[in-house]
């Protein structure tokens, strides 16, 4: 079992898809692969959102491990008042 | 995980540490700080909203006797920083009140009559005031250079709109298709401001050698570090900043305005400056909330089911592109309901207004406000409770939300099912008033918190923490220590050191001190029972598994003896010296928290005024530390939305000129306004948190602007879209129907 | 220009100082005497953070001229309680969790002290009506109240 991505309607616009599956068990390779497979996709603008592994939202996933089977979403980085 | 739990700390109402100071009065804010050889500066700002700066002269002020220094964008070090035109304006002042030049004097009144002698030619523009100005055709540009960002095929050509976004789920069509009734609305909220009652200040210093300080009132001094040290060059470790004690932020007070320009004319000067902004300054030239204009089509079954929920979004970002909090109104907007099918899109418009700062849940109760008002419509057409239709279509857990990933455990049906049984909403009517019910959400966020124990000899503990404390934060600090450690709350005394002594930490906002910054006490906390086990060991000659620590004490397990934290502090000497707990963490796992208000309007037919006679704000907690200090924020949010609701909004004139910059014309509600608020804590706990904490700094503003909406469009039956619901627009509605 | 020299009683201590014709009596106070628990939220006499007593009566301190004060009594929240104690109107403050930032809360006390002289058993409505002058942005009132409330209470019962 692989680990789930879904994009938001954003991140459709560069992906073409709604998902994808990738093989990567931490973060940095989720990315690596994500840009590789959709080259319309830019990294940085990638590295500037927060992710939800599993529906926890966290802001600076740098070290994130992945479990396989998880869901990841990419998302706006919220700040608050 | 934390339900089962009895704390001992957690959950009562403590006084907090700093009360003392408050009540007395010694308590230091902002404009608090006065140094030696001090002098005072004030800010030229722009008497126009859009005009070239053609040229500035400063010859005649620089000659004055009295003034010590002045300053113009020129003198900003770093020009490439994009925050240096909102310090000092550069090519053009973007709007009323924009900062021009800074002149420093012996005495406030000299600096005062200084401003008078700069000369500034300015070639005035035409000012954008309204989105509608903003996107009409052939409209006058603010930024000459401003392509739309997100269109789905890049324009050529300029315009003031900065950004578009988007978000969708489901099949928009499908959805309303099946839908037997569909209501549509549009509805617009004003230029409003956070309102603090403290102004912005600071006192700054700048030596010979480099070193700086700053003394300022901020929801993150090590923000005002990072953006200051920014725009002049300077490294972090020679530019010391203070948090004093603050008097209200809800957002306002997360970036910098006086701060940088202080310093410049401190450099230039020899001197401490300070500056404290006018009240008339603060409404004009510091971060107001975003002005909206918001477009919501909802469509639902006869038996209540919302099958299809549509918004467009226009945010108003003040004169600098991409400040519109755009992004969490269009994420928060449609949250609460648990629909297949979703669609929101959202702009960014420039307009000539200040820049537009974070406002407690920024974005979100614009937004939400439109969403709730349109449910509360829908529910009347279709005939269902207010409350049952929302309970009908909650968000809980699981529910795939708009912006990404499935909720957690949320509160959402609790606070509902609460409403329903709260007294207020069980009463009856009389003529003349209305009851409106809303819902809200926000996100709350976590992230980078820093935390220091240093256990002193005594065995008594000072937390060192870097997020300022608003609210009473400094009081649930202690008590999750002494939680953790099982030792008596005042044992601990929790303060905010400057920059110099403790590690970065994220601004105070988002809801996320005791979530984050109390996740970081508990993690230094528990350090310290790791370290009390193996100095306790290290006496007993035993290992630290063979110690327990229970009810504040270590307990020798393979013999005898205990020793209490001031035994095992006093001997730290000589286990290994003295015991700091570390707590630097990046904290995850913030959890939303859902509210329900119900707000009764009585309205005056004759003169247009409306008062709220009753009023219930129920709210998730997760976990309520200190129960007294989470009322608190219900309380306080309620009112500030009630102010958004009824009252308050910036009013321009032709030219763009704000006309009222003043607690007089821009009325907040005084407590001859309101009612008592009736506070209802829920509790479900964020199963990321050790205690179950989530946010609850900002939901409570968002309920109140469709709760008062809906309840005087019911009180006078004419459905009011626009805020304020102010006496004259009520009383023309009224005249008008 | 030519300062005024002001002699005046300031929380029961005779004082002396300079000012100009033209400064108010909070920044005198807070500039001049280092009196800075009297706050400046607008200077326009419309929030209250300034509130301070001039013989016995409230007066917003940023509306009054520092020379109006010569000969007189000036009360501010510095001489409010006892050094050790404090007083019950700032013990209800601190039990009702009435402040959260509590820039507002000097000149509350002072009012709030100034209501109860005039009034030891005001109504709810009264209290409000008495103290819309002193804004207070973060607590929407309710604790405030709560805390005016059961200081009047305390104060009648210890009368
Ligand atoms: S500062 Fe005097 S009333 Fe506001
Ligand atoms: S406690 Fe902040 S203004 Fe009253």
């Amino acid at each position: 079992m692989a680990t789930k991505v879904i994009f938001s309607s954003e991140l459709q616009k560069f992906t073409g898809e709604v998902q994808a599956q990738v093989q990567a068990t931490n973060y940095r390779g989720v990315v690596a692969e994500i840009v590789a497979k959709y080259p319309d996709l830019a990294e940085d603008e990638i590295l500037k959102m927060a992710v939800a592994i599993d529906g926890e939202i966290i802001h600076d996933p740098f070290l994130e491990q992945i479990q396989e089977g998880s869901e990841v979403h990419f998302l706006y980085r919220i700040s608050g008042g | 995980m934390s339900e089962a739990q009895d704390y001992k700390h957690i959950g009562q109402r403590t006084i907090r540490p700093d009360g003392y100071d408050k009540v007395t009065g010694r308590a230091n804010y902002a404009a608090d700080l006065a140094l030696p050889g001090m002098i005072w500066a004030k800010v030229l700002r722009s008497p126009h909203a859009h005009a070239r700066i053609v040229s500035i002269d400063i010859s005649k002020v620089e000659a004055l006797p009295d003034v010590m220094a002045v300053a113009t964008h020129a003198d900003i070090p770093n020009q490439a920083d994009p925050g240096a035109i909102n310090i000092l304006a550069k090519e053009k002042a973007l709007y009323h009140g924009h900062a021009i030049a800074g002149v420093a004097a012996k005495t406030e009144t000299a600096a005062e009559a200084a401003l008078a002698l700069i000369e500034v030619n300015y070639e005035v523009l035409p000012p954008i005031m309204s989105i509608e100005d903003a996107m009409a055709d052939g409209a006058a540009l603010i930024h000459e250079n401003l392509i739309t960002k997100g269109m789905a095929e890049q324009p050529t050509s300029p315009s003031n709109v900065s950004s578009r976004m988007e978000m969708n789920k489901g099949d928009m069509t499908a959805g309303f298709a099946e839908a037997d009734v569909i209501v549509e609305r549009e509805y617009r909220t004003p230029t409003v401001h956070q309102g603090y009652i403290e102004p912005h200040a600071c006192t700054v210093r700048f030596d010979e050698d480099g070193q700086s300080m700053i003394w300022c009132s901020t929801q993150g001094h090590f923000g005002v570090r990072a953006s200051t040290a920014g725009l002049l060059n300077l490294e972090q470790s020679k530019l010391k900043v203070i948090a004093s004690e603050i008097g209200g932020g809800f957002g306002g007070k997360t970036v910098v305005y006086l701060e940088p320009l202080a310093l410049i004319l401190s450099k230039k000067s020899g001197r401490p400056v300070k500056i404290q902004m006018d009240r008339d300054e603060v409404f004009k030239a510091s971060g107001p909330g975003s002005a909206t204009r918001i477009k919501v089509k909802i469509g639902a079954k006869k038996d209540g089911a919302i099958t299809a929920m549509e918004a467009h979004l226009y945010y108003e970002s003040g004169a600098f592109p991409g400040a519109a909090p755009l992004g969490p109104g269009c994420m928060t907007i449609f949250t609460p309901y648990d629909v297949p099918n979703q669609y929101v899109e959202g702009f960014d418009v420039v307009v000539n207004k200040a820049k537009v700062a974070a406002y407690r849940a920024p974005g979100a109760p614009q937004s939400e406000y439109a969403c709730e008002m349109l449910i509360n419509e829908l529910a009347d057409e279709l005939g269902i409770d207010p409350i049952d239709f929302r309970l009908q279509n909650a968000a809980k857990e699981d529910t795939q939300t708009l912006y990404g990933p499935k909720l957690k455990a949320v509160g959402l049906v609790e606070c509902l099912e609460a409403a329903k049984n709260s007294a207020q909403y069980k009463s009856a009517l009389e003529k003349n008033q209305g009851r409106g019910v809303a819902a809200g959400f926000w996100f709350n966020i976590g992230g980078v918190s820093s935390v220091i124990i240093n256990m002193n000899e005594d065995g008594t503990g000072t937390i060192l923490e870097g997020s300022p404390d608003i609210g009473g934060s400094r009081a649930s600090m202690q008590m999750m220590a002494a939680e953790e450690l099982q030792m008596p709350t005042d044992t601990f005394t929790a303060i905010i050191p400057d920059t110099a002594h403790i590690a970065h930490s994220d601004t105070t906002g988002g809801s996320r001190t005791t979530f984050a910054t109390g996740m970081a006490v508990v993690e230094a906390a528990a350090d310290i029972v790791t370290q009390f086990k193996e100095r306790a060991a290290a006496v007993w000659n035993v290992t630290p598994e063979q110690v327990e620590w229970k009810d504040g004490i270590a307990i020798n397990t393979s013999g005898d003896g205990e020793m209490t934290a001031a035994e095992i502090c006093a001997a730290a000497g000589r286990t290994g010296g003295q015991i700091t707990g570390l707590g630097n963490i990046n904290a995850r796992g913030a959890g939303p928290s859902f509210a329900v208000h119900i707000a009764d309007i009585e309205v005056d037919t004759d003169t247009g005024k409306s008062d709220v006679i009753r009023y219930t704000a129920i709210q998730d907690a997760g976990k309520a530390i200190h129960p007294g200090y989470v009322e608190g924020q219900y309380q306080g949010g309620a009112a500030q939305g009630i102010g958004w609701a009824l009252n308050e909004e910036y009013i321009f004139n032709k030219d763009g000129l704000m006309e009222n910059p003043g607690f007089l014309d821009y009325r907040i509600p005084l407590a001859s306004d309101l009612p008592m608020i009736e506070a209802i804590i829920v509790e479900v706990p964020n199963s990321f948190h050790p205690f179950g904490v989530r946010g609850v700094g900002e939901t409570g503003i968002i309920p109140p602007l469709a709760a008062c909406g809906t309840a005087v469009s019911q009180a006078i039956g004419i459905r009011m879209s626009e805020l304020p619901l102010s006496p004259p627009r009520v009383l023309k509605a009224i005249l008008e129907a | 220009m030519t300062k005024s020299h002001i002699t005046a009683t300031i929380n029961g201590d005779v004082r002396e100082f300079l000012c100009e014709p033209g400064d108010t009596l909070l920044q005198s106070l807070r500039d001049e005497l280092g009196l800075t628990g009297t706050k400046e939220g607008c200077g326009s006499g419309d929030c209250g953070a300034c509130s301070v007593t001039v013989n016995g009566r409230l007066v917003c301190s940023c509306l009054v001229l520092a020379v109006e004060v010569d000969g007189a009594e000036v009360g501010t929240v510095e001489g409010i309680g006892e050094p050790d104690k404090l007083h019950v109107i700032q013990q209800k403050f601190l039990e009702h969790a009435a402040l959260q930032c509590g820039i507002c809360t000097p000149g509350l006390i002072v009012s709030t002290k100034a209501l109860l002289e005039e009034n030891p058993s005001p109504t709810e409505e009264e209290a409000r009506y008495y103290l819309a002058g002193n804004l207070c942005r973060c607590t929407g009132y309710d604790k405030i109240i709560k805390a005016v409330m059961d200081a009047a209470e305390t104060m009648r019962g210890t009368a």
